[in-house]
């Protein structure tokens, strides 16, 4: 499980390192013409990615019948997270330089944004209550109920990602379709649990 | 019509052709940032492998903003035929062939037909225009095209009193543009220019970037280049122009008419529906420059704005 849990940490950095590599100039090709946009689009896709991968965790266990995948989900979702965090603040600090009236703007008056920011903030109680202190202190079924906001959340980051494409809707598509799959799985999970 | 006919110099001249064409694949920067005062590094890395095209005039429509390095302007590009991603023109335009090229004319104009690209250019002397270059997406560059005016083109082909509108088409080659092998848009690609626009001194078509011949990812052999707008209404390799009495389709604005008009005309004060139009990205003013304020048909204002006099551009996007 430790060498699972290592190797996944690895993993999951690699798009981050991948980007600061590249900046550097270190590995070929750099990151082009418009490096901001890049490096934004980046973290946005691999924080969506990460956080639909914590979602397949526990169906893939399910599935398996084996508790490894369940033992990823936290180090998963603080990734997803960080991703996710960061891209927010690529945006604020190099796209939109820290221009104030510009960035209240944007998530007032632009609804792809605004779904972006919910989603974001969303997440900000689950990464900091996703310690066990906190999962004493809230007791297991609070802190299970608290944590069912991953779903809103990843429903929002998949609609943000929907809207904001130009004509090309493969990859959002994809995407939408294995978040319905996952929530019909835990639907039918429960339901199987209940009966 | 007022035009700002300060004398400028070509990047061109400033430069000498050793350096501004240089044999290798990268050249120092700095070199050129020495010789050429408006051209900023801006001439670093033309491959040899792209065509020079003779003598260029200088152009007052010309702008003295330093243009955008060979290597930015023909690696982001916004190309579909090869690929939605910026870097999809560049890695996958290589099978594209341009050569041989004829472009078809027809419509309402009275000398119509099959143009070959060599009898299309012969009349034309070739200028140098730097222009700006606003994308829809919120991003900007300064190109130095090669080209010449449109409308000296059109009245060759002498459109008739029914010619109310141009239409434009892109050539459609699935085998050589791996974009086009995925319905992301109706192929062809077309475009279409009201005839004022279109006769407009502004109104180019470019075969060249930097005296050189047009890459693939940038439309070659011959694309349209109209400065005030869009970045989506300068229609790339195009082969087919038609004169025609109702303002004709085009793309975008067949796949969202709610996002994309017929006139993007570009304009900071009408939003695209999910982002702000009111500022931009300049492509190379670096990490921390943030964006800069868009400027009203671009910058372009004092000569085209009595193009559009009496209509809302709120509704007439
Ligand atoms: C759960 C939260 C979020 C997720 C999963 C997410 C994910 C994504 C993804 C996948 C993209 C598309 C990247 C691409 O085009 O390849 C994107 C784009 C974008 N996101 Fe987010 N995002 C989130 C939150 C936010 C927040 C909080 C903001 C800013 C306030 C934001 C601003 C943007 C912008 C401006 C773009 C468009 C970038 C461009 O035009 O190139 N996102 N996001």
């Amino acid at each position: 499980m430790r060498a699972l849990k290592a190797a996944f940490f690895v993993l999951a950095l690699l798009p981050g390192l991948l980007l600061l590599l590249r900046g550097s100039g270190l590995v070929s090709p750099g990151l082009g013409a418009n490096p901001v946009e890049l490096i934004q689009d980046t973290l946005g896709l691999w924080g969506l990615r990460l956080l639909l991968l914590t979602l397949c965790l526990s169906p893939l266990a399910w599935l398996l019948r084996r508790p490894w995948p369940v033992a990823l989900r936290r180090m998963a979702g603080l990734f997803a997270f960080a991703y996710i965090l960061l891209h927010f603040l690529v945006w604020a600090l190099l796209d939109q330089a820290l221009d104030w009236p510009a960035i209240t703007e944007d998530i007032v008056e632009r609804p792809f944004i605004t779904i972006g920011v919910a989603a974001m903030l969303m997440l900000v109680p689950l990464a900091v209550t996703s310690t066990r202190g906190w999962q004493r202190r809230l007791g297991a079924r609070r802190w299970l109920q608290l944590h069912r906001l991953v779903y809103p959340a990843a429903i929002l980051g998949v609609w943000h990602y929907f809207w904001q494409v130009k004509a090309d809707i493969r990859e959002p598509l994809f995407y939408a379709v294995l978040l319905a799959a996952l929530l019909l799985a835990r639907l039918y999970h429960r339901r199987q649990a209940r009966l | 019509m007022p035009v700002n006919t300060k004398n400028r110099i070509l990047p061109s001249e400033i430069t000498p052709p050793e350096v501004y064409f240089n044999r290798r694949l990268f050249m120092q920067a700095g070199l050129v940032a020495g010789a050429g005062l408006a051209l900023p590094a801006a001439a670093d890395a033309i491959p040899a492998a792209h065509r020079r095209l003779g003598e260029l005039r200088p152009s007052p429509f010309s702008t003295d903003e330093a243009p955008n390095t060979f290597e930015e302007i023909s690696t982001y590009n916004n190309f579909y035929e090869f690929g939605t991603g910026k870097s999809d023109p560049v890695r996958l335009s290589h099978r594209f062939n341009p050569r041989p090229w004829s472009v078809r004319v027809d419509g309402e104009c009275d000398k119509g037909g099959d143009i070959t690209l060599e009898d299309l250019l012969a009349p034309h002397p070739l200028e140098e225009r730097i222009y700006r270059l606003r994308c829809v997406e919120a991003w900007s560059m300064v190109v130095p095209w090669v080209g010449f005016p449109l409308g000296d083109l059109l009245k060759r082909f002498e459109p008739n009193s029914r010619a109310k509108y141009v239409a434009f088409e892109t050539v459609y080659r699935p085998e050589e543009m791996p974009g086009q092998r995925a319905r992301i848009i109706d192929w062809p690609y077309v475009e279409g220019l009201r005839m004022d626009e279109a006769m407009h001194p502004l109104t180019i078509l470019a075969v060249g970037i930097y005296g050189v011949e047009l890459p693939n990812q940038n439309g070659a052999p011959l694309r349209l280049v109209v400065p005030w707008k869009y970045g989506f209404k300068s229609i790339k390799s195009i082969v087919r122009i038609s004169f025609v009495e109702e303002e004709p389709p085009t793309s975008w604005s067949l796949s969202a008419p709610r996002e994309y008009g017929f006139y993007a005309n570009v304009n900071p004060e009408v939003d695209h529906p999910r982002w702000s139009q009111a500022r931009e990205r300049r492509i190379g003013a670096g990490f921390f420059a943030g964006r800069q304020p868009t400027l009203m048909f671009n910058g372009y204002a004092e000569d085209v704005a009595s193009l559009y006099a009496g209509m809302d551009l709120q509704r007439q996007f």
